[in-house]
């Protein structure tokens, strides 16, 4: 099975991280997997994308047309992608800045006040994680075993002091999908 | 060994490494400029050359000073900047002085756009140089395939006393993909019979581009196209899918043949007999390779992202055995498989095959 994730945001939410956190921990499982990212004049506060592949089989085309899944961490990203997503495909949307009503009946979004779950964990950068940790026990494509060890590899030594923020952030994600799942039962 | 997550310009970067470059002379450009910051980190560290030139033109010149000493050097750089070095090639070519060039295209003509494109398959493949000679073209489609080829750059750059030129794109020096490095797997020639390395207790040598004795430059020029008819029959590489049984072959090469690989596989998935012929050797080209494949088929379909380029190669080698149309797409646009597909779907209709 072959799954295509768009992440996208502003330039400073680590919006190329994780999409980079999704492709180590899919290496570390022994997956296929490729990252485009959008490259050259970004800057902090503009707009910055990648695209992952994550597959069991070899992957022919790297760049996405339709996506299975969108991270939409701001308006110009849901603006921008929204058509991009395949029918039956996902939308985690960032509510504490997409305030827009979705457009589209064909698809699941999943509504996250990401900033605000950010602020509790002690601040906006950790978005990014927590958005990758609930995506992943949703879909159940990677484990959540692998991108703790994925973020313990990609976290440099002189940054170490971010690895429990950002291990609690997956956590965190994971958690919050759990008690959905609760609620709706 | 496990794969591992690589960037394309750093894996490049460090496939030259491997591959035992001593140099590295560059300038820096988008999309490449991992290439010489990865560099620029590492030859210093392992006690190798790393020079930031102050132009293109210094950096292929470099590439030539080190080259005729036998030493393993490269540059990099983009669409551009390799305008500014095909004078260069042309007398690396003519004095028989290896050297690789690795050229991550952007979108152009002219300074253009950094985004991915495929404008600069002429400008490998042909020239810009004066006079007859030919760069060895090298294509790579995934990240592991441009360390692979990085390895043959060097060591065909060697063996054959050419410039030889990795042609990649901006979607393969940004992207990152899981691959494996491996050991340099070649042998590489004794250099010493025609270095220039010092002329103490040996006859002087000199390596030039200006041959100005009666009939001197012809001999020079029939010598290097016998060469490069060996480079064709022992060096050639091509990869081919499903073109066994297919009425309609794609042609493409770099990315969009791997995106182009994603169309055909759909195609088949709707029963279409739809293969893919990607050259890896650009230049020379794969004559015999294509016409072989083609003359069974019904239609080839040439994919690039510029206006026609590999087009003229295709035709001259397709030979009128069979219709070569054309899909492209010019300025850093890309082509996504779904738009592929549906040209590919159009004419194999057209063929009046049945679906």
């Amino acid at each position: 099975m072959e799954t295509s994730i768009i992440i996208s945001g502003y330039g400073g939410q680590g919006i190329l991280f994780a999409g980079a956190l999704l492709c180590h921990a899919a290496v570390i499982e022994g997956k296929n997997t490729t990252w485009i990212p959008s490259y050259g004049a970004e800057m902090r506060g503009g707009a910055a994308n990648c695209s992952v592949n994550i597959s069991d089989d070899e992957i022919s085309s790297p760049v996405i047309d339709k996506a299975d899944v969108l991270f939409a961490l701001n308006l110009p990203s849901e603006l921008k992608f929204e058509h991009r997503i395949k029918p039956g495909g996902l939308m985690l949307l960032n509510t504490s800045l997409v305030k827009k009503i979705p457009e589209r009946h064909d698809i699941e979004y999943l509504n996250m006040q990401l900033n605000e779950m950010a602020e509790e964990l002690g601040g906006a950068g950790f978005a990014n994680v927590i958005a990758v940790g609930a995506f992943v026990e949703k879909t159940k494509i990677l484990s959540v075993e692998s991108l703790k060890q994925a973020l313990k590899e990609m976290i440099p030594e002189k940054r170490r002091n971010l690895l429990p923020g950002n291990l609690a952030s997956l956590e965190y994600g994971v958690n919050f999908i759990k008690n959905l799942t609760k609620v709706s039962l | 060994m496990a794969k591992v997550l690589w960037k394309g310009n750093q894996a490049i970067a460090q496939a030259a490494i491997n591959a035992g470059c001593m140099c590295y002379f560059g300038y820096p450009i988008t999309p490449q400029s991992e290439i010489g910051e990865y560099m620029g980190d590492k030859m210093p560290e392992l006690g190798r050359t790393f020079i930031t030139a102050e132009s293109e033109l210094a950096s292929i010149s470099m590439v030539i000073g080190a080259g005729t000493t036998g030493t393993k050097a490269m540059t990099s750089s983009s669409s551009c900047g390799i305008a500014l070095m095909q004078e260069a090639i042309s007398a690396m070519c003519c004095a028989e002085v290896p050297g690789v060039i690795v050229s991550v295209m952007r979108g152009g003509p002219g300074l253009g756009n950094i985004a991915s494109a495929q404008g600069d398959y002429f400008q490998a493949v042909r020239g810009g140089g004066n006079g007859d000679y030919k760069t060895i073209v090298l294509s790579p489609s995934t990240i592991q395939e441009a360390i692979d080829l990085m390895y043959k750059a060097f060591h065909i750059s060697i063996k054959y006393r050419n410039p030889v030129m990795l042609l990649a794109d901006g979607i393969l020096g940004q992207m990152m993909e899981p691959v494996e490095f491996g050991e340099y797997p070649y042998q590489d020639d004794d250099v010493s019979t025609w270095a220039l390395s010092g002329a103490k207790g040996r006859a002087p040598r000199n390596l030039v581009s200006l041959h100005m004795a009666d009939g001197e430059l012809e001999k020079i020029s029939d010598r290097i196209f016998q060469k490069y008819k060996i480079v064709e029959e022992k060096e050639m590489l091509v990869d081919k899918f499903m073109t066994d049984d297919a009425e309609l072959i794609v042609t493409a090469f770099g990315t969009t043949a791997r995106i182009a690989k994603s169309a055909v596989k759909k195609a088949r998935k709707a029963g279409m007999k739809v293969g893919l012929f990607r050259p890896v050797m650009l230049s020379p080209f794969p004559e015999k390779e294509l016409y072989e494949t083609a003359k069974s088929a019904q239609m080839i379909l040439d994919i690039e992202l510029n206006q026609g380029q590999m087009l003229l190669d295709v035709k001259a080698s397709v030979f009128g055995a069979c219709p070569v149309e054309f899909l492209g797409r010019s300025g850093g646009g890309l082509l996504t498989d779904t738009q592929m597909l549906e040209r590919i779907t159009t004419l194999y209709n057209k063929i009046g095959v049945r679906v």
